[in-house]
């Protein structure tokens, strides 16, 4: 089992350098080095030599990926492309464009991207899996079939107006909780409750549903047709057998998706000015900061494959079937 | 057993907001965004946009950043708080310094002599003795004397993540030398100052000093230290411990603004040698974000993600509030405090607010002391009282919001592209097109709609406030209005398609072919409301027949085009460095021109008699003479017309009832120390102004418990069918 | 509406999109299994519901979807024609009244009076000028009315009422129409025919599309009786028609969600059923490729790839004659850079069927007698994974229109001068912190946004149970 993992890290590597050759390429293609000189040295004032002196205090004075000039394997590694994106594989995120450390950033941004992000989860699969098993006892009836019309006309309203319409009736209006902002400690949650509630509501829809389908697939097989045979009361059958069974399909699901939770949602974050990844990354965007960028990217894409090796294992856990030698 | 366990799943759903509720009704405000232990504290709660990138005096530029550094250092010179027009008042200095002008042969020259007999001029500032600095651990020294942080390295600093990690801290009195430093930083090759350029042209050495460290700095590592007192610079000599002179290159009567200026703070050399080690930089133990100064107020946190906290400096001088200001102060209660000392506010928490909505509403809330006005909270605000005297909304006066108006030492205008083959050109024809497009975008449509009034329209470079600017019939354009009834009234649009007419496009369309007139307007989209306007925008070309295509770009895009001279239509802005109006004619000014020189001149207007005339206006000290030759060449601005004169924006600013001594200022930025708060009159009003509304609560509950009983009633229903189904 | 025709690149899109889906509807026709499926969807009541609202939108879309540069009136002296460079469509021709009635800001839904009041100035009888803040009256909203503003209930009143008659009442005909049709087809009584639909007993779901129908008359009649005259949904910042921008918002919508899918349809395809049927070093490949785009985060990918998108368009001006075609290559690459970023799912789905499908007996027969590689593809593969591609291409029709939203809100989204559900609500971000609260145009986007994509799902559901049936028949 460790040499699988191991072996699935290692194909991790050519995956991330071929992710950032793209974003190399599709950078700086819409930046030149002398954009993002001009970009954080200011628009007043500034002078050819200070750009030029910006460009090579940064390496960005060398070729993208190809130094013709260079010879050997300094072809290759005299580039932008491998001076930069050959450290990120050991950590090191270098600074961003205004001069501060990167992976520090990271490391303080990821709190408050969490404390949304995860309560947004935990909470949101609870309540998506009862509402799924009540319609799944209730099939074929009108509460189910209106459950489902509303879960699809939930699902069917953009997540701006979640958010627009919360803030404006929750804060504005009902004064429940602070409107925007986030604080450290204790009193994070005042500042939690409303981004939590606004996850958790607008994920309803197409989760209830999916899992839903899974519930009623699973009360089709055959097992339970025998159970209910045996005379086991309805609520057994479902909590009992048809719950555990089907909750194996949706944690392997779902599992995909821890990891990417520490990129923090852009929308929530940049609505609520928490102070998290995702609103490092739109900041980033717009400020051009092509540092922060490609950390970010570099960090999103590993814990997208951190993700992929969850799923594999949990589906080998769950099924004794799957052997990892292959 | 199992439904038990899933009945205590479901209460558990329940139980948790319940639960939260409970927690929060401890407050009376459940919606406050500030840990309680803050109330009651003598704290001033604003808001900042966007992160401050530059916390170093020498880099620092922008107007976020101003708004710490401004509090945290003293240059030589301020401006006077309540006076207007603004004034130079001495800071750090004892008095502010007259210029000594000299000729080329070094013979003292009179004060009122002509800028071109004047070679160089040399300014002598003297500080106060005993200014002390703000306590930090650069300054600490052990029993001996030396530095007690000098010689530190990455293992030493393993422990250390913030400044506060220093276990001890120092301070020192103020000298020339520190003031000194920093004018040589200004030339330090890492550091890319943006006046660097200019101030190099000025100051005597200066260039050379920076060629100098240039080279010094191609041998130093990544994080070495240039101690910058071995490299001597040639224009700026130091006196004594308290006085320093600075030469500058001919008559320039402007640098006495630059001295009030954060570029012109002093800097001890040590912070400059404690930052400069290896090891700091790594985890932000820079000058960027932990900056040392003597002003009024020091940076307690920096977390620019979220909060940044000024703390009183204890260490201060002392200053006293000033007992003169503007007529109308005394009536405003802006003299009440006169000759208390400074500062009043024990810190001051800026919290990040990217979003307009929340930045309003919680204004509106009590959380925030001051706030400006977006055009779209403008008339909860705001209304205009007949008469066209701005007042504030019967709701604002009950909540005894105070409105402080003043009008913005800026413009805001859009440029043609002098060089373009259709708009360019200094021909009759051209100039006439220019004219026209000039008269038909009406700018009092577009202060009406898109900034609720606050503006005022240009008629000119210069706005209001400025020197050569004129009030009533003298100082309007001409070319676009009229003066009639008293007031100036924009020319009706048929004058303008007159006049499109003779620059032979009769209805917008080409009197030889027929074609249709195209004009391209540059513009970088995205922003909020971008649409709306570029929406109207092409209407008021369509009432000329002319036909607008809006080319929208990302910022970088958008300055390459100006650089290249590819854009023909554009909108662009100017914020004044200081109050004097070569800083906005400069901006028209031949030499400056963007596509031949990268300078300022966007629109690369170039008019012979106006450069002359600019370069004599420049260096000249402000009285009638100046007037005369501004008044000219605001007449050839005016008739060539390369830029549709836009508007001056007004700064509209609300403050709460308990803010007291607020008086908005464009070009001082130092306010902080002035202000004073009535802290049980905002606890009071908090209190009452955020009771939460509850019973939406109870009704999301009653609603969820009526979708519960049918679906319990069918569970039963079930239950009992599966039952008889067995029996 | 004299002009020169221009057909944009989506146009030309759109257009094949409706071509093809004839088509499609054509071949399936032939198929029984196929035409089963369709069949099936056709009896699902809240499918053909949600067609019927679909097809509403369509028929707004494709007006939409017809552009021309008008014809200027004739220079002095010139008698070549020459041409705006302003790009129109069959829907602006058909809207101009409210595309041109604009007034000066914000004015609620029939309303006669601006909603924020303004300073003017009076000239009294002594002549002199007197400043009077008041809310001015529309120049257009309610203009018929002159100064008898209070008749504005009434008359509002009227013109429903009698557009909802005659909406009612072409509504009844049509029903009168369907039911004898049916009666004949089937060779029933009228009476028997009228029961059948009524119960939903029919083939088709016509009593579902009927009463659709009937509820859009409902909507819809009142609507065109007013927006003549009004501004229905009242106007925004700038003064513009929020019924107009809706309309215009509806081909944008389309667009984004049917265009992304085909232009990345061949691709998905493609690189899905080769890696699936191939297998070996270029299962390897294109598993890498797509694993690859896959891992980088969407919004970065496609922030990255909008910029570039843009960086090109703005150094080649010239290859836009106007600001139409410029907006709407934004809009196609817009299309084409969410489908980079979604074909990698059918890319995957595809090629696990395709895996399962080569170790079916045919394939390996068809295998075994040589035929070639290619052609076993086209053949045998290919038909055998559309019911896939048809489910895939409905379903992401929804979540590609509620993508561009949030895309256009980031900055990322299609061209600023471009109507959409996106610019739309981006631009009445700040009208909810107004005070009144203008509420109409975020309630009008939301309305119309919720009722298209809401459709969508479900069809989109219909449509995936109709097919998944029949896999699960076959197999």
């Amino acid at each position: 089992m460790l040499a699988y993992i191991l072996r699935r890290l290692l194909y991790a590597l050519p995956i991330l350098i071929g992710v950032n050759v793209i974003t190399f390429a599709l950078f700086f293609v819409v930046n030149t080095p002398d954009d993002m000189a001009r970009m954080q040295l200011g628009v007043k004032r500034v002078t050819p030599e200070a750009i030029a002196a910006w460009k090579a205090e940064r390496g960005y004075d060398k070729p993208l990926f190809v130094n013709t000039e260079a010879s050997g394997t300094g072809l290759v590694t005299d580039t932008i492309f491998f001076t930069q994106s050959a450290r990120m594989f050991v950590g090191d995120f270098g600074r961003a464009e205004d001069g501060r450390d990167i992976s520090r950033e990271i490391t303080t941004r990821m709190g408050p991207s969490l404390a949304i992000a995860l309560p947004t989860f935990v909470l949101g699969l609870m309540v998506t899996i009862s509402l799924a098993l009540l319609l799944a006892f209730f099939r074929a009836s009108y509460l189910d079939f209106w459950g489902v019309v509303a879960c699809v006309a939930l699902m069917s309203i953009s997540g701006l107006f979640y958010i627009i319409g919360g803030q404006f009736l929750i804060s504005k209006l009902w004064k429940l909780v602070p409107i925007s902002g986030y604080g450290g400690g204790l009193d994070a949650w005042k500042f939690l409750l409303l981004p939590v509630l606004i996850g958790v509501v607008s994920g309803i829809g197409s989760s209830t549903r999916w899992y839903r389908t899974i519930f009623l697939e699973e009360i089709g097989k055959d097992y339970v047709r025998t159970a209910r045979a045996k005379g086991l009361a309805e609520t057994v059958i479902l909590f009992r057998h048809v719950l555990r069974n089907a909750l194996i399909p949706i944690l392997t699901g779902v599992v995909a998706v821890i990891p990417l939770l520490f990129m923090g949602s852009l929308l929530t974050e940049s609505f609520f000015g928490v102070p998290g990844l995702g609103s490092y990354t739109i900041d980033a965007i717009n400020a051009q900061d092509f540092a922060v960028v490609r950390a970010m990217v570099f960090i999103g894409s590993a814990l997208y494959i951190v993700g992929l090796l969850f799923t594999d294992l949990s589906y080998a856990l769950v099924d004794p079937r799957i052997r990892f030698d292959r | 057993m199992f439904s038990s366990r899933r009945s205590l799943r479901f209460s558990s759903f329940l139980a948790l907001p319940a639960l939260a509720l409970l927690l929060a009704a401890c407050g009376s405000e459940w919606n406050d965004p500030y840990p309680a232990e803050q109330r009651g504290q003598n704290i001033l709660y604003s808001a900042f946009t966007e992160r401050p990138k530059h916390l170093d005096p020498a880099q620092s530029y922008t107007e976020d950043e101003i708004t710490f550094t401004a509090q945290i250092y003293e240059p030589p010179l301020q401006y006077h708080y309540l006076k207007r027009p603004y004034t130079l008042i001495p800071a750090t200095a004892t008095a502010v310094p007259v210029a000594r002008l000299y000729d080329a042969e070094g013979r003292e020259l009179p004060a009122d002599a002509p800028a071109d007999r004047v070679d160089h001029s040399v300014y002598e500032i003297r500080i106060k003795p005993g200014i002390r600095y703000q306590p930090h651990p650069a300054f600490a020294v052990d029993a001996g004397g030396a530095p007690r942080y000098a010689d530190l390295d990455r293992a030493r600093l393993a422990g250390i993540d913030t400044l506060s990690d220093f276990a001890e801290t120092g301070s020192r009195e103020l000298s020339a030398d520190d003031y000194i430093y920093q004018i040589k930083r200004l030339a330090h090759p890492r550091l890319h100052s943006p006046i660097f350029g200019m101030m190099a042209e000025r100051i005597v050495g200066l260039k050379e000093l920076g060629a100098t460290l240039a080279a010094a700095a191609k041998d130093l590592p990544q994080d070495g230290w240039l101690d910058l007192d071995r490299y001597p610079l040639a224009g700026v000599e130091r006196v004594d411990a308290h006085t320093w002179r600075v030469t500058v290159r001919g008559k320039y009567p402007q640098f006495l603004y630059w001295l009030a200026m954060p570029f012109f703070a002093p800097i001890p050399r040590e912070a400059d040698r404690f930052y400069s080690q290896p090891g700091m930089a790594e985890k932000n133990l820079t000058l960027d974000w932990y900056p040392v100064g003597t002003g009024p107020y020091l940076l307690a946190e920096n977390n620019p993600n979220s909060r940044m906290v000024l703390a009183r400096n204890p260490n201060f001088h002392g200053e006293t509030y000033p007992c003169e200001g503007e007529p109308g102060d005394a009536a405003a209660g802006l003299l009440a405090d006169c000759g208390k000392p400074l500062p009043f506010i024990e810190r001051a928490i800026f919290t990040r607010e990217k979003e307009s909505v929340p930045y309003w509403n919680k204004f509106l809330q009590g959380y925030y002391d001051a706030s400006g006005i977006s055009s779209d909270s403008f008339d909860q605000a705001v209304r205009l009282a007949t008469g066209g005297d701005v007042q504030l909304t019967d709701e604002m006066l009950d909540k005894g919001i105070k409105l402080l108006t003043s009008v913005r030492a800026s413009i805001f205008y859009m440029g043609f592209n002098m060089v373009d083959p259709v708009v360019g050109g200094l021909s009759e024809p051209a100039r006439k097109l220019r004219q026209a497009i000039s008269i038909a975008i009406d700018q009092e449509e577009f202060i009406s709609i898109f900034m609720n009034g606050r503006g005022v329209p240009a008629m000119g470079p210069l706005p209001p406030g400025i020197f050569g600017y004129e009030d009533g019939e003298a100082g309007i354009n001409p070319v676009v209005y009229r003066w009639r009834d008293g007031k100036e009234r924009r020319r009706p649009l048929a004058e303008a398609q007159q006049l499109l007419a003779e620059a032979g496009w009769p209805n917008g369309r080409n009197a030889r072919t027929g074609e249709p007139l195209v004009l391209y307007l540059d513009t970088t989209g995205g922003g909020m409301g971008d649409k709306s306007r570029l929406d109207w925008l092409t209407r008021q070309f369509a009432g000329l027949g002319i036909q607008l295509v809006v080319r929208s770009t990302d910022f970088n895009r958008f300055q390459e085009k100006l650089r290249k001279s590819s854009a023909q239509l554009y909108y662009i802005g100017w914020n004044a460095d200081y109050p004097d109006p070569e800083n906005f004619l400069f901006l028209l000014h031949g030499a400056e021109a963007k596509v031949k020189s990268g300078g300022e001149n966007y629109a690369n207007y170039q008019n012979a008699e106006y450069d002359r005339l600019f370069r004599e206006v420049k260096d000249m000290d402000s009285g009638p003479e100046r007037l005369v030759l501004i008044r000219r060449m605001l007449d050839i601005v005016r008739n060539d017309a390369p830029w549709v004169f836009g508007f001056h924006p007004k700064t509209y600013t609300l403050g709460h009832a308990w803010l007291a001594n607020r008086k908005p200022t464009d070009v001082g930025n130092n306010i902080l120390k002035y202000q004073r708060i009535d802290v049980p009159r905002r606890e009071r009003l908090r209190e009452e102004w955020n009771r939460p509304l509850l019973w939406p609560l109870a009704a999301g509950g009653a609603a969820l418990l009526a979708l519960l009983v049918p679906a319990v009633v069918g569970y039963r229903r079930r239950e009992r069918s599966a039952a008889l189904e067995k029996s | 509406m004299n002009g020169q025709f221009v057909l944009l690149w989506s146009d030309a899109l759109i257009w094949l999109i409706a071509i093809a889906a004839l088509v499609l509807g054509l071949v399936s026709a032939r198929q029984p299994q196929l035409a089963a499926a369709w069949r099936r969807v056709g009896r699902s009541r809240p499918g053909m519901a949600a067609a019927t609202v679909l097809l509403a939108f369509v028929v707004v879309g494709l007006a939409d979807s017809l552009h021309y540069r008008p014809l200027l009136a004739p220079a002095a002296g010139s008698s070549a024609p020459v041409y705006a460079v302003e790009t129109l469509s069959l829907l602006d021709a058909i809207a101009e009244p409210l595309r041109s009635r604009n007034e000066k800001t914000y004015s609620a839904p029939l309303a006669t009076r601006a909603f924020a009041k303004e300073t003017s100035e009076v000239r009294d009888a002594d002549g002199s000028l007197r400043q009077v803040r008041d809310f001015p009256r529309l120049r257009f909203g309610g203009a018929h009315l002159g100064a008898d503003e209070d008749a504005r209930e009434a008359d509002v009143g009227a013109r429903v009422g009698k557009s909802l008659a005659l909406g009612l009442a072409g509504w009844a005909a049509l029903l009168v129409l369907v039911t004898l049709w049916l009666a004949r087809s089937e060779a029933l009584t009228v009476a028997e025919s009228s029961r059948r639909i009524r119960c939903g007993e029919t083939f088709f779901a016509w009593n579902s599309v009927l009463a659709t129908l009937g509820l859009i008359v409902l909507v819809a009649a009142p609507l065109f009786a007013l927006c003549g005259d009004y501004h229905v949904f009242g106007t925004d910042k700038v003064g513009q028609d929020v019924f107009y921008q809706v309309l215009k918002s509806v081909r944008t919508a389309l667009v984004i969600g049917l265009v992304t899918t085909l232009t990345t349809l061949p691709l998905a395809i493609f690189f899905g059923l080769t890696a699936g049927y191939f297998r070996g070093w270029v299962d390897d490949l294109i598993q890498y490729l797509y694993t690859t785009l896959n891992s980088i985060p969407g919004v970065l990918l496609i922030a990255a790839a909008v910029l570039m998108m843009q960086v090109l368009i703005d150094t080649h001006p010239e290859w836009f004659a106007t600001a139409a075609e410029r907006a709407d290559i934004r809009l196609l690459a817009l299309c084409f850079i969410l489908g980079m970023t979604s074909w990698t799912g059918l890319c995957r789905v595809l090629r696990g069927e395709t895996l399962k499908l080569r170790e079916l007996e045919f394939v390996q027969a068809a295998q075994s007698f040589g035929v070639a590689d290619l052609r076993i593809i086209a053949r045998h593969i290919l038909p055998n994974v559309m019911h896939i591609v048809v489910i895939a291409l409905v379903m992401d029709f929804s979540s590609l229109v509620l993508a561009e939203a949030v895309l256009s809100y980031v900055g990322i989204g299609v061209d600023p001068t471009m109507i959409s559900f996106g610019t739309m609500i981006n631009n009445t971000r700040l009208e909810l912190a107004r005070e009144p609260v203008v509420w109409w145009s975020l309630a009008a986007a939301f309305t119309f946004m919720f009722a298209l994509v809401l459709a969508a799902n479900l069809l989109a559901d219909a449509v995936r149970d109709a097919f998944d049936a029949r896999l699960a028949g076959s197999s």
